[in-house]
């Protein structure tokens, strides 16, 4: 047994370090969300002495946290629901259903997937411009849509490809149209697969920062990425309050990510590979 | 690569569109015509707003090669790929090689915080940074004054010698546990006798690591470094919420300098034709993921 915790305890001590490094820096912008200015300055990384509530309670009414949250949420609801309904559909067509055209179609959606927002950022601002559509919901939403959709579509198709087709025939063969077969049969098969989807969509729409920076210009419409850079070039010198913002907008994807970690490493790796 | 699957007696052969037309149309609305849009545009010379836009050729992309902001966004993205992509990537492969050999308890709770800060908003992290950076109360000077070294205290993010590599680490600190779980995963697909043999040949555990480990995790490392690339081509979030470029241009990106000419002062084509440069860059990177593809990752987390 000792023998054993001196193999361990070095690798402990390397791992804490570099935990501690990825750690320490979060900790204390949490810390400093509790703590007045002149704490934060005196032991950055202390517990507060006292615990304040104040500056989040600023941040969400002075600071207008509280319209910038209902925007992020009422985007990445439309975009989250949308997005992964329409991949589930196309994901089935190409993993199962007879589909001319196949071959050329998969790389177009892949294109998709791969390219860099900057690629579409300036026409789209242009049209959003000249339809009028600039400081909606819309200009936010449907880019965001059509963005997610190309990686949806691929990550959906690639579990219905490899679906079990003996599943797919008995259920035919007892009756199922193929509407049938996708949401009786199959989709309950997908569960993990849409969960994975549904958390990646999530926090990338969640943290969308360039769409809406471009997209929006009143205060009204920002989402909180954007409502925190503005914040920030406003109160660049009130630490606490800024440190309430910044939890406020990674508190909802820090949360989705510890209830779903699994679903969140195995997106985001096997979402590098798949590309 | 995904084969489509069997038509059942009676069923039409288009039934598959039917199923993907709502995401094609979108996809095709608001993806791929602005794709071929702002290609298009990269040859014309255009405010955005006037009527006219006058085809110019090649002119924008060679303007851009005699541009010193141009290249100089671009040597601070190929900067930016040191700290991006080669230092999270020696971090990741160090904690893999001690981390061989039998599971260590409790490395689950390791891992989820490795992974923290890459499900943080970059603009949370801007914040986070421009703290920890700051002249007077940052917890960086602070510790330097703490340990006697008053001297080393610096305005990181405001100076021009240091505001670049300050921001870049930001950039390794995102990115080395994004690889070290990418290598772990990896590592569990090299067989633990490779390494028994190895101890009992008489092998050290840096030759074990330079000739078992790092061949093992030939495509988790060439996948990691090219996801990690990728993201320091694009760094655009952390850019706005620490320096937005500066000082002067010395963080200056390309990402950012497509938002400054193409959506600030108006210069359509201009913005176009540098966006088309990165978005070719990035494409070229994204397929040579393929290649490393051949070796399927483990999906063993």
């Amino acid at each position: 047994m000792t023998l054993h915790w001196k193999r361990l305890l070095p690798r402990y001590l390397v791992l804490t370090i570099f935990m501690l490094v990825v750690l320490l820096p979060i900790w204390g912008m949490l810390m400093s969300a509790f703590k007045t200015d002149t704490q934060i300055t005196v032991s950055p990384f202390s517990l507060p002495e006292t615990w304040t509530l104040g500056n989040f309670q600023r941040a969400w009414t002075v600071g207008k946290f509280n319209i910038f949250f209902k925007n992020s949420v009422v985007v990445t609801t439309a975009v989250v629901i949308s997005s992964v309904f329409l991949s589930i559909l196309s994901g089935y067509a190409f993993g199962q259903l007879p589909m001319p055209g196949r071959r050329l179609l998969f790389p177009l959606m892949l294109l998709g997937y791969m390219v860099p927002f900057e690629a579409v950022i300036i026409p789209l601002y242009n049209w959003m411009n000249a339809l009028g559509l600039r400081n909606t919901y819309w200009a936010l939403i449907l880019p965001q849509i059509g963005l997610s959709i190309s990686f949806g579509t691929l990550w959906m198709a690639s579990f219905f490809d490899s679906a079990p087709q003996e599943l797919v025939d008995a259920a035919t063969i007892d009756g199922c149209n193929r509407w049938q077969t996708l949401w009786l049969i199959l989709w309950p098969l997908a569960r993990p697969a849409t969960t994975t989807l549904i958390v990646l969509i999530f926090m990338w729409t969640w943290n969308e920062f360039l769409l809406a920076l471009v997209m929006v210009q009143t205060e009204a419409m920002r989402t909180l990425p954007v409502g925190l850079a503005f914040f920030q070039g406003k109160y660049t010198s009130n630490l606490s309050l800024m440190a309430a913002g910044a939890i406020i907008v990674a508190l909802p994807t820090v949360l989705i990510y510890i209830l779903f970690q699994r679903f969140f490493i195995r997106g985001m790796l096997g979402g590098a590979i798949k590309g | 690569m995904i084969t489509g699957k069997r038509r059942y007696p009676g069923e039409s052969n288009w039934k598959g569109w039917f199923y993907l037309l709502p995401a094609f149309l979108v996809y095709l609305l608001f993806t791929f015509i602005p794709i071929i849009e702002t290609f298009r545009a990269s040859f014309y010379d255009w405010n955005g707003f006037s009527e006219t836009q006058t085809f110019i050729g090649l002119d924008n992309y060679v303007n851009l090669l005699s541009d010193p902001l141009f290249l100089k966004a671009i040597s601070n993205n190929l900067v930016f790929i040191i700290f991006y992509s080669i230092i999270p990537i020696l971090i990741g492969l160090l904690l893999s090689a001690i981390l061989t050999g039998k599971p260590i308890p409790g490395f689950s709770f390791f891992r989820t915080v490795f992974f923290l800060p890459q499900v943080i908003s970059m603009v949370v992290v801007g914040v986070i940074w421009r703290w920890m950076f700051n002249p007077v109360s940052g917890p960086i000077n602070q510790f330097f004054s703490l340990i006697g070294l008053d001297q080393l205290r610096q305005a990181w993010l405001g100076s021009f010698k240091y505001a670049l590599p300050a921001v870049g680490l930001i950039g390794s600190w995102v990115q080395y546990g994004f690889c070290m779980v990418l290598f772990l995963a990896g590592m569990q697909r090299i067989p633990l006798e490779y390494y028994e043999a190895a101890s009992l040949d008489g092998a050290n555990s840096l030759k074990q690591f330079l000739h078992i480990t790092v061949p093992g995790l030939k495509s988790e490392i060439g996948v990691a470094m090219i996801t990690t690339m990728i993201a320091a081509l694009r760094v655009f979030d952390l850019i706005y919420s620490t320096t937005r470029g500066g000082p002067g241009e010395t963080t200056l990106v390309t990402g950012f300098l497509i938002y400054r000419s193409a959506i600030l002062n108006n210069r359509i084509g201009y913005g176009a034709a540098i966006a088309t440069i990165l978005t070719i860059i990035i494409l070229a990177l994204s397929l040579l993921i393929r290649h490393f593809m051949t070796e399927k990752p483990s999906e063993a987390i």
